[in-house]
């Protein structure tokens, strides 16, 4: 079984982001670059799998400027065998990735495609679920366990309430939530042998995909801030505040 | 120029996140019709037909929709796109599993999460897990819409809709439904309560949320949470989950017991209108936007607040 992982470069999760004065976005020169964190647990998701035997190949995609080379490195580097660059410098909406990916698809046949739930810049959760549209895929999303079988897979996702179990056909697309897996650190050997895998370069031109923007940004602006307010030194004076003062018990 | 909204619901029920996302809905400024998708729904469809400002509620009552799986809905939904200018839905696990797949569909780019209409074809959205605020303009001539449900109030009751029955659409049978493990609770749920308590990693094992968090939530009729950090270290169940990608939150009273406040947690709790910050370290960041803050140990300080909270003069 093939699988096929896509990974996309973000300011690093611990970065606290500056919105630019002027409101035209956010600050991204010289500021800490990762593989988004879902991401990394769509790849740990993979190699699992071709520990088990389950997956005998495991390609990671990304789509961005030339440095998401080096997330594609990265997910190689944590066992993923070949990767793929779709190069470009423009900003990609989750609709033209998705188009991007299955362009990828077409060529690559996966049975399998792991992918993060969301990317910690925008936040929008859509991509996996638009690709399994294009394709006619069933999805399995926020995934909490992944038990593939024989032409099938079962897939555990974190819903409001609880846990839900789906049954779904393959080839399929599932996304990851936090609990899926914890994402090993790729091992110094890794590391250097990563460095020596095949990584392709292709563009969103090449595979017929028009990346222009959907949704216009108007603004990017700082959220109303929220001031610190006072200490209280006991529970009676807490309890008491929050009657009188604040109204809310 | 109508608008569908897509209804929450567990089939007996219309879910509270249905009322907050009818506000977005009708702040599109055009009629709008509620499409309830289920199995046995007709008691949804009727609570629905009874909200303030929904000119029609759609009932597709199929097996096929009884868990809201997302290949069939959203077939269902495209299957009904073609009169309606937008298709809403409120930030559920349902709603984000549903709407991208209709919106690729349809060939939209979706705008997730609003947290404003700013006009109908603008909206202010989070990013970043809420550190910037974007205003998006969506160009597409149909608009697929998700609600973050905590930046809306809900919309009363009131209204008298009519129910129209439609057709199922083809199932694509490519999934099943397998089981479900839901945890029943008189609580009210995390997402529409009024008050909430969460608990952090310093509780320390599971038994501590019940022993300390609980019996407090009890008094309080709150809604129990908890950081990224206790969910992991298997404390909490992963739906109480607060933050950028679990459950975002706007209680009238968020209690913070053990947190720290990383971005990833503010993200789903500060735009509470109260919130109280019990931590041992007076330099957490969760004090920089609690309204008031208690530094102490939370093994001592929890069961103060809950024989207070039981005293009535106290």
């Amino acid at each position: 079984m093939k699988v096929l992982v896509s990974v996309k470069r973000v300011v690093d999760f611990n970065v606290k982001i500056r919105v630019r004065p002027d409101g035209s976005g956010v600050e991204l020169a010289n500021v800490k670059m990762s593989m988004n964190p879902f991401d990394e647990i769509a790849v740990e998701e993979a190699v699992r799998l071709k520990e088990q035997g389950k997956a005998t190949e495991i390609v990671a995609v990304s789509i961005g400027p030339q440095q998401a080379g080096e997330t594609i490195r990265t997910a190689l580097a944590m066992g993923a065998d070949r990767g793929l660059l779709v190069k470009t410098d423009a900003a990609v909406e989750p609709l033209a990735v998705a188009k991007i990916l299955k362009g990828v698809i077409a060529q690559e046949q996966p049975d399998l495609v792991i992918m993060g739930k969301q990317a910690i810049d925008d936040d929008s959760n859509q991509t996996g679920q638009m690709l399994a549209a294009l394709l006619g895929w069933p999805q399995g999303t926020f995934a909490f366990k992944v038990n593939v079988g024989e032409g099938a897979v079962d897939v555990t996702r974190e819903v409001d309430g609880g846990l839900q179990t789906v049954g779904l056909k393959l080839p399929a697309i599932v996304t990851t939530d936090l609990r899926l897996n914890e994402p090993r650190y790729a091992s110094l050997p890794n590391i250097m042998k990563a460095k020596k895998k095949p990584l392709d370069e292709t563009s969103p031109e090449a595979l017929g995909v028009d990346v222009a923007p959907r949704l216009k940004v108007l603004k990017t602006a700082e959220p109303g801030g929220r001031k610190a307010g006072v200490k209280v030194a006991s529970v009676a004076e807490l309890v008491s505040k929050l009657k009188t003062e604040a109204g809310v018990l | 120029m109508t608008t569908l909204l897509i209804a929450e619901h567990d089939n007996a029920h219309l879910k509270d996140a249905t009322h907050k996302a009818l506000s977005a809905a009708k702040a599109l400024g055009a009629p709008v019709h509620v499409l309830v998708a289920g199995a046995n729904a007709r008691a949804a469809a009727e609570a629905a037909a009874k909200l303030d400002g929904v000119e029609k509620v759609l009932l597709a009552d199929a097996p096929a929709y009884e868990h809201m799986l997302a290949e069939p809905t959203a077939a269902l939904i495209v299957s009904l796109a073609g009169s309606y200018d937008a298709l809403v839905a409120p930030s559920t696990s349902n709603g984000k599993n549903i709407m991208p797949r209709v919106a690729a569909l349809l060939d939209v780019m979706q705008v997730s999460d609003i947290t404003k209409v700013v006009s109908p074809d603008t909206f202010e959205r989070p990013i970043y897990a809420g550190n910037a605020i974007q205003t998006v303009q969506a160009t597409d001539p149909k608009k697929v819409i998700t609600v973050r449900t905590a930046a809306f109030p809900a919309a009363g009751e009131g209204g008298l809709a009519a129910i129209e029955n439609v057709n199922a659409a083809a199932d694509p049978q490519v999934s099943s439904f397998k089981g479900e493990e839901i945890a029943k609770s008189d609580r009210p749920e995390l997402t529409s309560a009024r008050i909430i308590i969460s608990g952090g990693r310093s509780l320390g094992s599971a038994e501590n949320f019940k022993t300390y968090i609980e019996p407090i939530a009890d008094k309080l009729g709150a809604a129990m949470g908890a950081s990224r950090a206790a969910v992991d270290a298997g404390y909490a169940p992963n739906d109480w989950q607060v933050g950028q990608t679990g459950k975002v939150v706007a209680p009238d009273l968020y209690i913070a017991v053990g947190i720290s406040g990383a971005i990833q947690h503010l993200a789903g709790m500060k735009d509470s209108k109260v919130i109280v910050a019990i931590n041992k370290d007076e330099e957490a960041p969760i004090f920089q936007v609690a309204d008031y803050g208690l530094v102490g140990d939370l093994f001592t300080i929890l069961p103060e607040l809950n024989s207070a909270l039981s005293n009535p003069s106290a």
